[in-house]
Order: C-alpha cells, then structure tokens, then sequence
C-alpha cells in the first residue's frame, strides 16, 4: 500500500473542487450539448418553415405555424385521440396494478417468482411488444379471440381493423392498444403500491384489529391513503409517458385503421421524418407537445401537494 | 393476516399473526388468493408463451385456425430470420434433393421448402449493431454517470439540488422534440447512420438515469470509510478506486443492466436516426417481411432472442427492479 502512495504523488494536488469539476463536467456538457442546445434550436425551428430535406435555409415566419396548428381542426383530434388513450390506460393500470399488488401482497411460497415474472412484460421493447400482440389479435389464427371464445372469424371482433363481425367498430384498435399498453405496465404500478403497502406500520393494522374494524374499513382507512402518494406518482408517470407514447402504436397498427389510433407522438414523427419532411412546423407541434406535458404533469404535482398537506 | 371480528376471543388479539391460533377462514383464504396469484400470473405471462411457441412453429402452423397448442416444433423460424434465402427452380430442386448429404441442418431445412440458402441475413448485421451501440453507450453512461454519482454524493456543491433536477428533468422531455434537431446536427457532422450518433445519443439518453440511480447507492456506503482511508494517507481519488468501487459494485451491475436494457430496447432514436449502416435491431424486427405479408415466426424468433436476455436479467435484478424503474427516486 505504502508503495502505491508514493507512485501516483502527481494526484494529490488535485484539490476537492477540481476533483468536483473533473467529474461532474463531462456529464453536464453532454447534457446541455444533447438536451439543451437542441430544445433551443428545435424553439428557432419552430418560427421557420425548414424543411430537412429542402435546399433553402430557414425563413422566419413568426407564429405561423403555431396558429395554424390551433387552427388544424385533424390535429386536435389526435390530442383528442392520445388525451382518450393516456385517460383509459392510465386509468385500467392503476386498477389492475393496484389489484396485482393486494393479490401478491402477502408472502408465500413460490410468490417471489411469480411476482418477477409478472415483471417481465415491462423489460421487453415496446415495438417489438406491438408486433406479437398483432399476431395475438390476428382475427383469424391470434389466440385472442380464440380465448375468448370466439370461434367463427366472420362474426368475432377484428380487433386492429376496429371492427365487428364485419360491421365497423370505432374505438375497438384504440382499445385494443390500451389494453396491451395495460399488460405491459400494471406490474410498473403494482411495483410502486408494493413498495408503499410494505411501508405501511404494522401497528396501524394492530390498531385496527383491536378496535375490530372490518377489513373492508381497514382498507379505505389505512391501506389507500398511506399507498395514494406512490400511487399518485405512478399515474403522473405513467401519464407522461403516455402523451410520449410511440414505439407501441408504431409496433401495433402505425396508426390505422384511418387515423383512429393516430397519436399526437406518432402523427409528428411522420410529418418531421416521412414525406415532405415538414422540419419546422413539426418542431412547433414539438414544443406545443412538451407544453401540454409540462401542464399536466404539474397540476399532477399541485395535486400531489395539495393531498400531502392535507394528510 | 387472520381476521377475528366475527368468530375470534372476545378479549381483543394483540398478536394478528399467532400461528397456533390461525382461523380456518383465514387459512382457506390465502390458499385461494395463492390460486388466483398463479391464474393471474399464467394470464399475464400468456401472450410470452404465445410468442415463445410461434417462434418454434412452421409457417402452416402458424396460419391455421383455431390457433394450434400442440405442434411439431421447427427451427424454420430463426432460419428466416438469420438467413437470406432464394426459391430454387424445380429443376436446381431435384438436384439438390438427389444429393442431401453433403448440406448441414440449415441447408436441409430450407431445402425442405424448397430453397437454398444464400447467406446471412440483414438482420445478422442489425443485431450485431445493436450490440456494439447497446455496449458501448451503457459503458460510457455508466462511468461518466459514476463520477458524476460520486461528486454530487460526497461534496458540497453550489446549486446541487438545482442540478440534480436538471439532470432528472432531461429524461422528461419527450424524445421527439430533441430528435429533429439532433437529426440536424448530425446532417451537418455526418453522424446521420453512424455507431458514433447512436452511441453519443444513448449515452446521454441513459446518463440521467445512472447519475440518479448511482447516487442512491454511492449515498448507502458510510462515508467514515473514505475518511479513515483519508486519514491513513489516500488521496481522493485513490480513496475512491479502492474504496468506493468496491462497495458501489452491486448498484453499479444493476446500473448497468437497467441501461443496457433501455438501450438494447431503444426503437424511435433508430428509427429516426439511421437507415442501413448503424440500423439496430428492433426497427429491423418490425420489417421482417416474408412472402405473403409479416413473416411471423421469423418475428417471433427475432423476438424471442430479445426476451431472453431480458428474463435473465429481470430475475437477477429483481431486489433493484424498483429504483431502476422509478430513477431510484422510490426505494424499498
């Protein structure tokens, strides 16, 4: 040891603060280089009418494009379309994953594992996800509707082409992709509420059996308002993601049939990256989005708040 | 946990766990909450053991309803997906049918419908990509992410809070927004379709996550180790290779496995950002194309390869599965 400290002499007149400096600047360079310098440019952008593969340079064109996305009746309803999609699958992941949680709460034997393997569906990627859940929802060899007792294709639910028994169905592939979007994350809450539930003294439960209040009670009274924070925090984040969601519906249906399954994620990708390459406007619709999360995510928080201080 | 209000003593149970006086209600309760655990957990993991046995199906099996559970199970699947094939003509076809002796396993298997193999497939190239991009990146993040994790773990820095939420509030913003001037960027430095993009890209993609997650673990290592090498004549950063590293081990092999499942899984950055050169894996998967629309069992072959690794890796993971997936912002 007494010989490694003589040999590396030259570090000890790296102060503290260089040290700090050292270590942390590489970190915050890349970060402000592949962050925050892009969502400046992306802002510059968005008062242009660039398009990435053109050969002109970007002419201003002040607030153009922003009113003439309010003003794009289509786009709204892919807001309308993402707004309906976040709302159900936030709303059925809560439920189910909330249910997973109380179902594997105790322990026994066995429980472990069958815990982590309904963990699985979370780790792998989403598109390719999308891709053999099209398989499972295939009307005529998807095991889906075979599950589900529909055995003649001709008078089951197609799901991804929104219809039924050859009648169209609006809304069916919309839920079709809510409901594997629900497979993939209810363990994501159940994870959260498991580790609230494990939070919980147990000597409010004792408290609880002492004076014999029902379980029914015992769970209004103790179990959801200690859980609701990591509660609140999983549907916040499921939200987000949910207003970002893409590699799903890209996987699943690219957003047909027609526009019903349309999200505002996958929408701008196609006018930034498909066609015309629409750069500019894009970058507004960009912006626009991140507006709209940045919004709800904090009335989320004020929310949050607000049943902390109450509490 | 046993429930006395309706049957139990009448003098209140200060113990709701004594095991010699467990209620046969409560004990039938959990072996049907046990039973319900495993119904629910075979629903759930169904549609993976749906993938898993498309991926060992022919092509006719695939496509015959009702949708078959017992099957004679092929590898015609994975020879899609890692090969490039052509049809014969018949009369190349009753030659190579005359002498079979001289092909291995793949040959004879492509024969069997009536094609020869040409070579690897794209995807070979794709997977291998993914790889080197995954690899990379996720070593890079993870050393630059440890540094970073130390620092702000042990030293009092200006506005550290202030930092630390910047750091977090990167991998809020959604990806979209960065990628088209990034893909602008990268036009101007030709880094469009290039290892080098995609490896920057993830890198800073995955650093937030490793700095928060590190941090959480370099703050559970008592810092009176540090100070009594310190005393003893360690410099800073002697103390902390050979005393910090150490100890950070597991949270730094949890760290990561998170990013290099978040790059490994990573579709919208790649699709948008190459094209043939540095193309990874999953966008690939998606445009598995077969005669007569999406090959399924080369897609499920494909995606099964992608589950594998990730089940390992869910299992040995699954004491951080929280801090990893909530930025170990949440902890057990």
């Amino acid at each position: 040891m007494s010989a490694d400290k003589g040999s590396s002499g030259k570090n000890r007149h790296l102060s503290n603060r260089a040290i700090v400096n050292l270590f942390i600047w590489p970190t915050l360079f890349l970060l402000i280089a592949m962050n925050v310098f892009p969502l400046f440019y992306s802002l510059y952008l968005g008062f242009t009418n660039y398009s990435a593969i053109a050969r002109q340079a970007p002419v201003w064109v002040g607030f153009q494009n922003f009113s003439n996305i309010l003003n794009d009746k289509q786009l709204w309803e892919y807001f309308a379309t993402t707004g309906r999609y976040a709302l159900m699958s936030v709303s059925l992941q809560t439920l189910v994953g909330f249910g997973l949680a109380m179902l594997v709460r105790e322990k026994f034997k066995g429980g472990g594992i069958l815990t982590t393997l309904i963990l699985i569906p979370m780790m792998i990627s989403p598109v390719v996800v999308g891709l053999f859940w099209k398989l499972m929802y295939n009307p005529t060899f998807g095991f889906f509707n075979f599950l589900l007792g529909f055995g003649n294709p001709s008078k089951a639910p197609d799901w991804l082409a929104s219809r039924f028994a050859g009648q169209p169905m609006p809304g069916l592939a919309l839920f079709a992709v809510v409901i594997v979007d629900v497979w993939i994350w209810a363990p994501f809450v159940m994870l959260l509420v498991l580790s609230g539930l494990k939070a919980i003294p147990d000597y409010l439960y004792e408290a609880a059996v002492v004076d014999r209040a029902s379980s029914w009670f015992q769970f209004w009274r103790i179990t959801l308002p200690q859980v609701a924070p990591l509660l609140l925090i999983a549907v916040l984040f499921r939200t987000i993601e949910a207003f970002k969601s893409f590699d799903l519906v890209m996987g699943m249906t690219g957003g047909g049939p027609g526009s019903q399954t349309e999200l505002i994620a996958v929408n701008l990708y196609r006018q930034a990256f498909l066609g015309q390459f629409r750069t500019g406007p894009a970058s507004a619709l960009a912006y626009i989005i991140l507006i709209v999360i940045i919004a709800i995510s904090n009335l989320y928080i004020k929310y949050l708040n607000q049943s902390k201080g109450e509490g | 946990m046993a429930h006395f209000e309706d049957t139990g003593p009448r003098t209140p149970v200060v113990e709701p766990t004594r095991v010699d006086k467990v209620h046969p209600r409560a004990k039938w309760g959990k072996s049907i909450r046990v039973l319900l655990t495993v119904i629910v957990a075979f629903i759930m993991l169904f549609p993976v053991l749906v993938m898993v046995m498309t991926a060992f199906k022919s092509r006719a099996d695939i496509v015959t309803p009702p949708p078959k559970v017992f099957f004679r199970p092929t590898l015609e699947g994975f020879l899609y997906l890692f090969t490039d094939r052509s049809v014969l003509s018949p009369a190349n076809l009753d030659a190579a049918r005359a002498n079979p002796g001289k092909l291995d396993y793949w040959q004879q298997l492509a024969l069997s419908n009536g094609q020869q193999i040409n070579g690897p497939s794209d995807y070979v190239g794709r997977l291998k990509n993914s790889m080197i991009i995954a690899g990379t990146s996720t070593i890079l993040s993870v050393i630059l992410g440890l540094f970073a994790a130390y620092a702000f773990s042990r030293f009092k820095i200006a506005g550290k809070d202030d930092l630390l939420f910047f750091i977090l509030s990167t991998r809020m913003l959604p990806g979209v927004v960065v990628t088209i001037p990034l893909f602008l960027l990268y036009k101007q430095l030709g880094w469009n379709d290039t290892y080098i993009g995609l490896i920057i890209l993830y890198t800073v993609f995955n650093l937030s996550f490793s700095v928060w997650l590190l941090k959480g673990f370099i703050d559970e290592i008592p810092i009176e180790y540090e100070e009594a090498a310190l005393v003893d004549g360690y410099t800073r950063l002697q103390a902390f290779f050979r005393i910090v590293l150490p100890q950070a081990v597991t949270g730094i092999a949890a760290t990561t496995v998170f990013c290099l499942i978040f790059a490994w899984n990573e579709y919208a950055f790649a699709l948008m950002l190459t094209s043939e050169r540095a193309r990874t894996a999953p966008p690939s998967i998606a445009t598995m194309l077969g005669s007569g629309g999406l090959e399924w069992s080369a897609i499920a072959a494909g995606s099964l390869g992608f589950l594998i690794p990730v089940a390992i890796v869910t299992f040995t993971l699954r004491d951080y599965l929280l801090r990893g997936v909530t930025f170990g912002a949440v902890r057990k």
